[in-house]
């Protein structure tokens, strides 16, 4: 019994340190992996709008995203198998998963929680006005935005 | 004479990515849609330019792109400006194969709500290579 309960808590400490460790790799390996093929983000997701900052999304939400592609937002941004592992890689997701999430809609930035709260002094109707267009025009109003800087200092709201 | 044996292989396969022009794009289409119909009769600008402006659904190719092949355009949804789609004013169009077929594959399934054939991407191209239709 004494010895069971000391494998078990070897066992505990041996997967927390693992459990540790993945999630440090998963955070740490995704700058270098962005550096590696910068082009495939900013060329496939920059097309029709600012390439959005991978901090923006968690990777199951990007996981999403990118097995939704042919019905994105009411269009059609299918990549082959190939361009979209390479944007995977870039957003920190396992490529397996992203072709393999499901879900009725991909989520968005300007859905989450911390979004409606930082921009709850924003009215609807600026993010509809004809300079905007959409809250998820980050770029309208956040000069950095592509960068991934969105400080308050920087904010310009267009008129 | 390794090393040039290499670089002359390295040469050999960057050629054909230094020849995708886009006329040899429009032949290579041109030649596909000969290929499924005997009686086709080849690229015309006149059935590239209507079915440019042909707007079954919520947008023509026109809304995005405008109808001057030469003006920069304007994304229907997000507002995003795109360059030119006549090689004419941006040399960057049609000069990649994959690029080209990844774009026609959205772009008609969005506004005409089903693929382009060869014939008809054959008939867009000659259309944004047309002087007389101000490409
Ligand atoms: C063919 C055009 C196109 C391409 C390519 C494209 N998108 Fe989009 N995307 C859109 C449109 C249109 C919207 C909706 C914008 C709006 O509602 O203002 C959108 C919205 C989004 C949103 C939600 C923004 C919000 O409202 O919070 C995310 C996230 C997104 N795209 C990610 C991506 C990623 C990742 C890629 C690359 C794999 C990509 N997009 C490629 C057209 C595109
Ligand atoms: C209509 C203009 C507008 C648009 C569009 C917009 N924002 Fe903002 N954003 C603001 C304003 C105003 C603030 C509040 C600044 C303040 O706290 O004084 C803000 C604050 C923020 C903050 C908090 C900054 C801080 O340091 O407190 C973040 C993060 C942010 N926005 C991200 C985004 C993202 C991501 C997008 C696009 C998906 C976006 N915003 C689109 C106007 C906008
Ligand atoms: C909803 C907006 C939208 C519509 C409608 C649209 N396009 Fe596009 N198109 C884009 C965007 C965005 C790009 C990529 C941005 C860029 O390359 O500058 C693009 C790129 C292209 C390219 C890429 C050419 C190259 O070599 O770079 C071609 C060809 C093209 N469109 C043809 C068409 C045709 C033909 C239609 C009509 C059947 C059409 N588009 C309708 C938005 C649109």
């Amino acid at each position: 019994m004494h010895t069971r309960s000391g494998i078990r808590r070897i066992d505990w400490i041996v997967w927390s340190l693992a459990a540790v460790f993945l999630a440090h790799a998963a955070v740490a390996a995704v700058p270098p992996a962005q550096a590696a093929e910068p082009a495939a983000y900013a060329e496939e997701c920059g097309a029709c709008h600012m390439a959005y900052p991978a901090s923006l999304l968690r990777p199951a939400a990007w996981a999403v995203v990118l097995a939704t592609l042919d019905r994105h937002f009411g269009v059609d941004a299918s990549l082959d198998a190939t361009a979209r592992a390479a944007v995977a890689r870039q957003l920190g997701v396992d490529p397996a998963v992203a072709s393999a999430a499901t879900a009725t809609a991909a989520p968005r930035i300007t859905q989450q929680g911390w979004f409606r709260e930082e921009h709850d002094e924003v009215s609807a109707q600026l993010f509809r006005s004809p300079a905007v267009r959409s809250a998820a025009n980050c770029n309208a109003c956040h000069a950095g935005a592509d960068r991934g800087q969105f400080d308050e200092h920087s904010v310009r709201i267009p008129r | 004479m390794f090393r040039k044996a290499l670089i002359a292989a390295t040469a050999l396969v960057a050629v054909p990515a230094l020849a995708d022009t886009p006329e040899l794009l429009l032949r290579g289409y041109a030649e596909q849609a000969r290929t499924t119909s005997a009686s086709y009769a080849g690229p015309s600008p006149a059935a590239g330019r209507r079915l440019f402006h042909q707007q079954p659904r919520d947008w023509s190719c026109a809304t995005c792109h405008t109808d001057q092949p030469t003006a920069t355009g304007r994304h229907a949804i997000t507002g995003k400006a795109i360059g030119p789609l006549a090689p004419s004013a941006n040399p960057e169009r049609f000069r990649n194969p994959a690029k080209v077929e990844k774009w026609f594959k959205r772009n008609c399934s969005d506004t005409l709500g089903r693929p382009c054939t060869s014939a008809e991407k054959a008939d867009l191209i000659a259309f944004l290579l047309d002087p007389k239709n101000g490409a």
